[in-house]
């Protein structure tokens, strides 16, 4: 079960600003899924390993050389704010 | 044995560039952006565009492995990378790729001088994993409008080396730095000269209290700067009953304090997980051979020195604390008188070096060749030599030149002698003295010698000339 | 509906011109809302290019739509997501520079839900996609545009992607025929992320010919995937109309409780066609099917949790009011994203975060590897497995939108497949009320061959495939 303070701080974690009533719509429909997910428990997965991966593959690698990089045009073309070829954040703090 | 009286606990992250490599550690971004504008180096992958998929650099993979070896890990029979899920815009994924559990080597360690001697200092585990981009702010962090963020840096193959936490003095972890760079260095995977290549968090903790983690360390100075900083910090806030909170610390580097950054973005979770775009590595199999090839480093090249050369071990350990200055020597000392030399690039031209914040490569080993052979061939005398570096390294020249235009060549015997006759002649005091038995009085003679001879006469053959015309 | 063979006979005898000007005529009139993007001016240049120049691809002039998931140079990228307004990608897919080599036309970004996020093109910011057999009806999902174009005639060829079922899903709900290949086959290069591990591009046609033409054009490794495997093929050629002692493996638990009878009806009929062809069937058991949709949804959504925190607004895409940097990520990606998308980046964060991991992220992994293993076992006693691709036809618009666990069902059958990695066709096996159903046709891992060639009899010696919408 998740409460609405829990969802807070989830909301936190995922950077998604979560208005008092989204936390309301959101909260029961979260639990309802979680406790879908509550199926898993009953999976006997004693001694089975993990498949991170679907293929057993291992060693994938690129030579050390170099190609064309976007020029500094493409590579700002899309960001809403930049200056001086620096793309533009807010302020940290 | 080292008391440790404030039971100081330092522990070491160091990242280290791959700069020498000639491309990113997931895409084939160039790496030699360092005089380039800002997001001139970017790809889709590195800028983090939907879309765009990371693909391992074999060879950063390569000198991981020749990291992990030369700090005596041990590299792991399979290693993988992970996700490592936090916000910040020098991120332009949202994560950055990294090892976390199976990281590629661990379990090795290094040996630096300590406060009391020889000192072991454990490595924890020496993983891969990429850079972020660089910010720019105006001003300071805390007072800027905005962020500019340049991600020409973003995606560099990034080795981070984690030490057990055995330093128990700022000086031990400057000393740790020193000893890591000048091994890295050794292994010729990283310029530490470049900007950035190198960069330290401390995790520092006093007996009575929990530990700071002082981020934003570039420098070796800065990190003992920031770590004294930080063990007067906290004595004071036991001092006054306080507590030291566990907690993330900024390096002011200009007013050489420490800041809290304490704040929301405080609350991690990473989060890790497998980077589901990258398969794993299998690559233990790579190390014996890697371990052939990889070049002598610092301690055995020290040793090496003195029993090659027959040089003192001070001379040799100097030599061999910048690799620069160790290739230095020896190609001088294949020419040249090792002993001898050893002298000179330890005594004279490290100090003249460093008294001008310069490096080895400010001198031609041409140059070095050139003195030793005008000393051993008694041209010059030793304070010649020593003019003579100090000008080629304020104004340049040549050796030859500088002997010239200074006259700084040694003069004939027969020109001692007769100043040495004309002193005597002038002095009789002096003479009579030096007969009455005081020895002091042949160094006014020795002087006047010197000031007939506009200093260009030995000292000590010039005393020898005295004394013979006194005897 | 016009076959590619068709297509490059007209367009020899026409030109690609003409035909990439009906198919856009086609699409502006048009209710079916397939398309977020139409790449008007940029098709109709290279239509004339083609025509001028000639080309000898086997895609020569031919017009494609896109699902907006995938990279298009220069062509507005959405995802169906306002978080993604403005964006134009500066680089192509690997598939579409495929296509491009290969002289096929970009007519149009499909229509898809957020982020390839759903069953039913609904949770598109753009609205939703509605069925070509019956606009009331959903046109499946997450590759809805994509399917609803070449349904409704709107393009001959599309492309999707399916991470749990979504090119197979608006397959069976549209009638047409859509490919997910084995993990690793096509390369992901350039296809937005939604669960890495999981997701494979594929092809949509109306034949099984048509997918397998577009399938050659688009496989193949490409060093830029790490996931991308390295393998000559050529499924064109497997096209064979021949099934004499296939070996047909029949999963009783993709029948279970919640299978509509007329869905059921069809997919045994179509096996009991395929047993007259010289096949043979056989019973599996695939014993973790029950475990496998949440295993499912707890590896998207928490890999999806991570994959959507690149949209913070600084580098492309939509960007709010500044305040301070976390504030504005938080609320940029407030304003940009929809509530579905919202739903799983916050269940997957938890299932990843401190405390749950294990729970769930982890045991969802070893679940994964239970459900592999009962595909290996499966194939030991059959060549491939049929069994339905949804459990239903069709579903109404607005019907399972606001329950997430209802929508998330209907993708019980589809999500064992990607969970495994192996390749799964879904093909048009029969109707119900009008609807089309689907059945798909599941192989081992690399074997296209294998379920090609069994669908390709199945259409050859059937005429379901050849059945359209009204007004198409
Ligand atoms: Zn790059």
């Amino acid at each position: 079960m998740i409460t609405k303070k829990d969802l807070e701080h989830i909301g936190w974690l995922s950077r998604l600003e979560l208005s008092e009533e989204d936390r309301e719509k959101y909260t029961p429909k979260l639990n309802s899924v979680l406790d879908y997910f509550g199926e898993l428990d009953k999976a006997d997965t004693g001694g089975v390993e993990p498949s991170y991966h679907v293929m057993p593959m291992s060693n994938v690698f690129r030579e050390d050389v170099p190609i064309a990089s976007l020029s500094q045009e493409e590579a700002l073309s899309n960001a809403p704010k930049n200056q001086d070829g620096f793309i533009k954040a807010p302020r940290m703090m | 044995m080292y008391e440790n009286p404030d039971g100081v606990m330092i522990g070491l992250e160091v990242h280290v560039q791959l700069n020498k490599l000639k491309t990113k550690v997931f895409c084939g971004c160039s790496t030699d952006y360092h005089n380039d504008p800002p997001n001139s180096h970017v790809c889709p992958v590195c800028l983090g565009l939907p879309g765009s998929l990371p693909v391992i650099n074999r060879k950063a993979v390569e000198a991981a492995i020749k990291i992990g070896l030369a700090l005596n890990c041990k590299v792991e029979e399979h290693t993988q990378f992970y996700r490592k899920n936090y916000y910040y815009p020098d991120l332009p994924k949202g994560f950055q790729i990294t090892q976390y559990d199976f990281p590629i080597s661990s379990g090795g360690y290094i040996m630096i001088e300590g406060e009391d001697g020889e000192h072991r200092v454990g490595i924890t585990r020496a993983h891969m994993e990429e850079d972020p981009g660089r910010l720019v702010h105006e001003g300071t962090i805390d007072k800027s409008k905005y962020t500019l963020i340049d991600y020409n840096r973003s995606g560099m193959a990034l080795i981070e080396i984690v030490s057990d936490p055995d330093m128990r003095s700022p000086k031990e972890a400057r000393r740790y730095l020193d000893k890591l760079r000048n091994i890295l260095e050794y292994l010729d995977i990283f310029d530490g000269d470049l900007e950035g290549a190198l960069r330290v968090d401390a995790n520092i903790s006093i007996m009575g209290g929990q530990r700071a983690e002082i981020k934003n360390i570039s420098s070796h100075k800065g990190a003992e700067r920031a770590l004294l900083f930080e063990i007067v910090r906290q004595k004071n806030v036991l001092r006054r009953g306080g507590v030291v909170v566990q907690e993330t610390r900024h390096f002011d580097e200009a007013r050489e304090i420490t800041l809290s950054m304490r704040s929301k973005e405080e609350a991690h979770d990473y989060r890790y997980f497998p980077e589901p775009d990258l398969v794993p590595l299998k690559i233990s199999g790579w190390a014996p051979a890697i371990k052939e090839m990889l070049p002598e480093l610092p301690d055995a090249r020290r040793m090496r020195f003195v029993e090659q050369y027959g040089i003192m071990d001070d001379h040799a350990k100097a030599l061999t604390s910048e690799r620069k200055v160790a290739i230095f020597y020896e190609e001088v000392a294949k020419i040249a008188d090792p002993k001898i030399s050893a002298v000179w690039i330890c005594d004279v031209l490290k100090g003249e070096l460093n008294y001008r914040d310069l490096t080895i490569e400010a001198f031609r080993k041409e140059d070095m060749l050139s003195v030793i052979e005008l000393l051993m061939s008694k041209k010059i005398t030793e304070d010649g030599a020593v003019d003579i570096i100090r000008t080629l390294l304020d104004k340049g020249g040549s050796p030859e030149e500088i002997v010239k235009e200074k006259g700084l060549l040694k003069v004939e015997g027969d020109i001692v002698s007769t100043a040495a006759e004309e002193a005597i002649k002038e002095n009789p005091v002096a003479v009579s003295d030096f007969k009455a038995g005081k020895e002091k009085a042949l160094n006014s003679l020795v002087g006047s010698v010197m000031k007939k001879t506009k200093g260009r006469a030995d000292a000590r053959a010039a005393r020898e000339i005295l004394l013979g015309k006194l005897g | 509906m016009a076959s590619i063979n068709e297509l490059i006979e007209r367009i020899h005898a026409d030109s690609s011109e003409e035909i990439v000007t009906e198919y856009l005529e086609k699409i502006e009139k048009s209710k079916l809302n397939a398309f977020i993007t139409v790449a008007k001016e940029s098709a109709l240049l290279r239509a004339k290019e083609i025509d001028s120049q000639g080309h000898d691809g086997p895609l020569a002039g031919i017009p494609i739509a896109i699902k907006d998931n995938i990279s298009t140079k220069g062509i507005a990228t959405t995802c169906a997501s306002k978080i993604l307004t403005g964006y134009i990608p500066p680089y192509d897919a690997h598939v579409i520079e495929k296509l491009k080599e290969a002289g096929a036309i970009i007519i149009g970004k499909a229509n898809m839900d957020e982020f390839a996020m759903g069953s039913s093109t609904e949770t598109s910011f753009y609205g939703p996609t509605l069925n070509p057999w019956d606009t009331t009806r959903v046109p499946g999902g997450s590759s809805g545009g994509s399917a609803a174009a070449v349904a409704g005639g709107e393009a001959p060829l599309s492309l999707g992607s399916d991470t749990g079922g979504s090119v197979r899903c608006p397959a069976s709900f549209c009638g047409v025929v859509g490919l997910k290949p084995t993990y690793g086959v096509i390369s992901r290069y350039g296809l937005i992320s939604y669960a890495n591990s999981l997701e494979q591009i594929g092809p949509f046609a109306t034949s099984v010919r048509d997918v397998a033409t577009l399938f050659d054009v688009i496989s193949g490794h490409d060093p830029r995937d790490s996931t991308s495997v390295d393998r000559e093929t050529n499924y064109s050629s497997a096209l064979i109309n021949d099934v004499k002692g296939l070996k047909i493996g029949v999963p009783e638990e993709y029948f279970a409780e919640g299978t509509d009878k007329n869905v059921e009806k069809s997919v045994r009929d179509a096996i009991n066609t395929l047993e007259e062809l010289g096949a043979t069937s056989v019973e599996v058991k695939m014993p973790h099917t029950k475990y496998a949709l949440s295993a499912y949804y707890v590896i998207a959504m928490s890999e999806a949790s991570s994959n959507l925190a690149r949209f913070d607004g600084m580098r492309y895409g939509l960007r709010t009011e500044d305040s301070d940097w976390h504030t504005t990520f938080s609320q940029v990606r407030a304003a940009g994203f929809g509530d579905e998308v919202k739903r799983r980046i916050l269940l997957g964060t938890y299932a990843l975060s401190a405390g749950y991991h294990d729970k769930y992220y982890l045991k969802a992994l070893k679940i994964r590897t239970l459900i592999k293993q009962d595909f290996e076992r499966a194939f030991r006693d059959a060549d491939v497995l049929i069994a339905p691709t949804m459990p239903y036809p069709a579903f109404k618009l607005g019907e399972k939108i606001d329950d997430p666990i209802s929508l998330y069902l209907a993708d019980v059958d589809t999500v064992p497949i990607n969970l495994a990695g192996v390749p799964s066709i879904s093909l048009p096996c029969g109707f119900s009320g009008g609807l089309p159903i689907g059945m798909q046709v599941i192989g081992k891992h690399f074997d296209e061959a294998a379920i090609l060639r069994t669908a390709f009899a199945f259409e050859e010696n059937t005429d379901f495939h050849t059945r359209q919408p009204e007004g198409s």
